[in-house]
């Protein structure tokens, strides 16, 4: 196309308005953005801000109640007796366990995904990158009850992990690891490492979709860059690399650590008969009728993540999700 | 012309990346053996003989194909919802500078930062307090509040590449506020609320641990297996649904990602 051909046809400087209702308003979005602002933000700001957030707090004060323990009835005056009741050693020990377990399984987590990530991010190409992907977005999207299902199919005492390690002739390390005291237990299925396990494949792929998108925005010529200057894969590691990832990793350890924090089905299914937060949460409201109580425990998984997401925010992991 | 293009991994780094991937799809793999087992009371392993027959009785059970279903029908209406009000939030956010919009990205991912067995609970009370009974639309609800956050933050990342020139270009040129969105941000946008909106099916029709608060006596598919797993009934039939389970959230992963890869390969490598 010529210029002239362009110029043959001028096209007015101002439209016409398109008019009509679909015109009118589209003008007065134009006008008054914060009325458009407004009425994009108002249906999530009165469902998310006004009733969950307004549940949110209705739970929260009962934790200022107390169960009179006699009649079972809930007391509803002020008082920090709930609260006092969480120290109470054997809640105490349940805070303890599943904070534990919820650090151990997002360290466990950081230390798998981190190779696959890097390996996706930087090395896998074309074909590759799309298999990495789909290997780890399938696991990710299957099912969560499903994969817990299977795991209680490979740690039972007749599953395949034993049959494993027979033919292997190492069911004496497997026998050893169970006799020791905390971590072990009749079976697999009935022992923290069988948790722990469970906990780590099924947030697996929660770590490390962040940690390969912090890891992507690392320039490869950054990595060489530490390599001409003499430093050893090492180094590059712990001086190079692993800061650049941090946000990353930060932000997937929210997902892990927070999803340890709040479940209740995988201890139940595969585990102990000692509990989590989850599932005390679960008993106190259910079974035992102490919702005080049981509100107060959900208070101390939010304290936690707002801690950890106050500080994660300061790491800049939201630029990573 | 990129130097690290040739390069090859080194082999502690590979292997390393394999076993995690083993890891991760091996226990997979085993539900589809197990769907064909003979032995019914237990999970020995290697199976002791091979058949079909489970998949008939399966077939033929009412309450397998109720739990679906209703899985189905709110997956579909809870990312509906969800696709409409994140984006509306993701655009207001990334389009406009506002007082309190660090707060809003905070509330969107708090349903989902928060452990479910708290919005759980919060949602049960708050049905509880408005004397709402527990039926198809509670489970809805309680779904739509942590799916928004997936299309959200899929909106989000897609707006933050999207130049907001292009909108003011196509504003210049005389398009009204829906032509341009019409025309110009949603083209933009579209893989990222179809990644967005599959993701957002697949959380609902898997989550349990709120459903377990906001359903009455309806069984939805997490439900049902969740009863099983606890107290299990017929073994081979939780097989087979199992592995039923995995097949039917395989296709759309599969779907979502053929209809994204060009644009995820450009926002790989171009960084």
């Amino acid at each position: 196309m010529t210029i002239a051909a362009v110029q043959s046809n001028p096209t007015p400087a101002i439209l016409p308005g398109s008019g009509g209702m679909r015109g009118a308003l589209s003008d007065l979005f134009w006008r008054r953005p914060k009325f458009l602002l407004t009425l994009m933000l108002a249906p999530s700001l009165l469902w998310l801000g006004i009733v969950y957030i307004g549940s949110l707090f209705a739970l929260l004060a009962q934790s200022f109640f107390s169960i009179d323990e006699f009649s079972g009835l809930i007391n509803r005056e002020f008082t920090l007796k709930t609260y006092g009741d969480l120290f109470q050693a054997a809640n105490l020990d349940i805070i303890l366990r599943t904070v534990t377990m919820a650090a151990l399984v997002t360290l466990a987590s950081a230390v798998i995904a981190f190779p696959i990530a890097y390996y996706a991010a930087r090395y896998a190409r074309g074909r590759w990158k799309a298999l990495f992907y789909l290997g780890v977005m399938l696991p990710l999207w299957s099912s969560y009850l499903v994969k817990i299902y299977a795991w209680k199919l490979i740690l039972a005492k007749e599953g395949i992990l034993t049959w494993l390690l027979a033919k292997l002739n190492l069911l004496w390390l497997l026998d050893a690891w169970l006799s020791l005291p905390v971590v072990g237990g009749n079976s697999l299925s009935v022992s923290f490492t069988g948790t722990f396990i469970v906990f780590v494949y099924v947030w697996l792929p929660f770590m490390i979709l962040p940690v390969q998108a912090a890891l992507e925005r690392v320039p490869g010529n950054l990595v060489e860059a530490s390599s001409d200057l003499g430093a050893s894969p090492g180094q590059t590691f712990r001086n190079v690399l692993f800061p650049l990832a941090l946000p990353g990793i930060v932000a997937g350890s929210i997902f892990t650590f927070s999803l340890t924090l709040g479940d209740y089905i995988i201890p139940q299914i595969i585990g102990t008969s000692r509990l989590f937060i989850g599932q005390a949460v679960y008993s106190q409201q259910g079974t035992a009728g102490n919702i005080p109580l049981a509100a107060a425990f959900t208070v101390v998984p939010i304290v936690i993540m707002g801690f950890y997401l106050w500080g994660a925010k300061r790491m800049g992991a939201f630029d990573a999700l | 012309m990129r130097s690290d293009r040739g390069q090859s991994a080194p082999l502690g780094l590979k292997i390393a990346a394999a076993c995690g991937l083993l890891f991760l799809h091996l226990p997979i793999l085993l539900i589809f053996v197990y769907a064909f087992t003979t032995e019914e009371k237990s999970f020995v392993w290697p199976p002791p003989g091979l058949t079909t027959q489970w998949f008939a009785v399966t077939w033929n059970r009412p309450d397998v194909w109720d739990a679906l279903s209703l899985s189905v029908r709110v997956a579909a209406i809870s990312t509906a919802i969800a696709l409409v009000l994140g984006t509306l939030c993701a655009a207001a956010v990334s389009q406009t500078r506002f007082f309190g919009r660090e707060a809003i990205s905070l509330l969107v991912i708090l349903p989902i930062a928060l452990p479910g067995i708290i919005t759980g609970i919060a949602l049960r009370s708050a049905f509880a307090l408005a004397d709402i009974p527990f039926s198809f639309w509670t489970i809805v609800l309680g779904h739509a509040t942590f799916c928004v956050v997936v299309v959200y933050n899929n909106a989000v990342a897609r707006f933050r590449r999207t130049s907001g020139s292009m909108i003011e270009a196509s504003m210049d040129l005389g398009a009204d506020g829906f032509q341009t969105f019409r025309h110009v941000v949603l083209p933009n946008i579209a893989t990222a609320l179809l990644a967005g909106g599959m993701l957002a099916f697949a959380l609902s029709f898997d989550e349990v641990i709120v459903t377990t608060f906001t359903a009455g006596q309806q069984q939805t598919v997490p439900i049902w297996m969740l009863e099983e797993l606890i107290r299990p009934r017929q073994r081979p039939v939780t097989n087979v649904v199992a592995m039923v389970v995995v097949l039917v959230t395989l296709l759309p992963i599969l779907f979502a990602y053929y209809l994204t890869r060009d644009g995820d390969q450009i926002a790989g490598s171009g960084k």
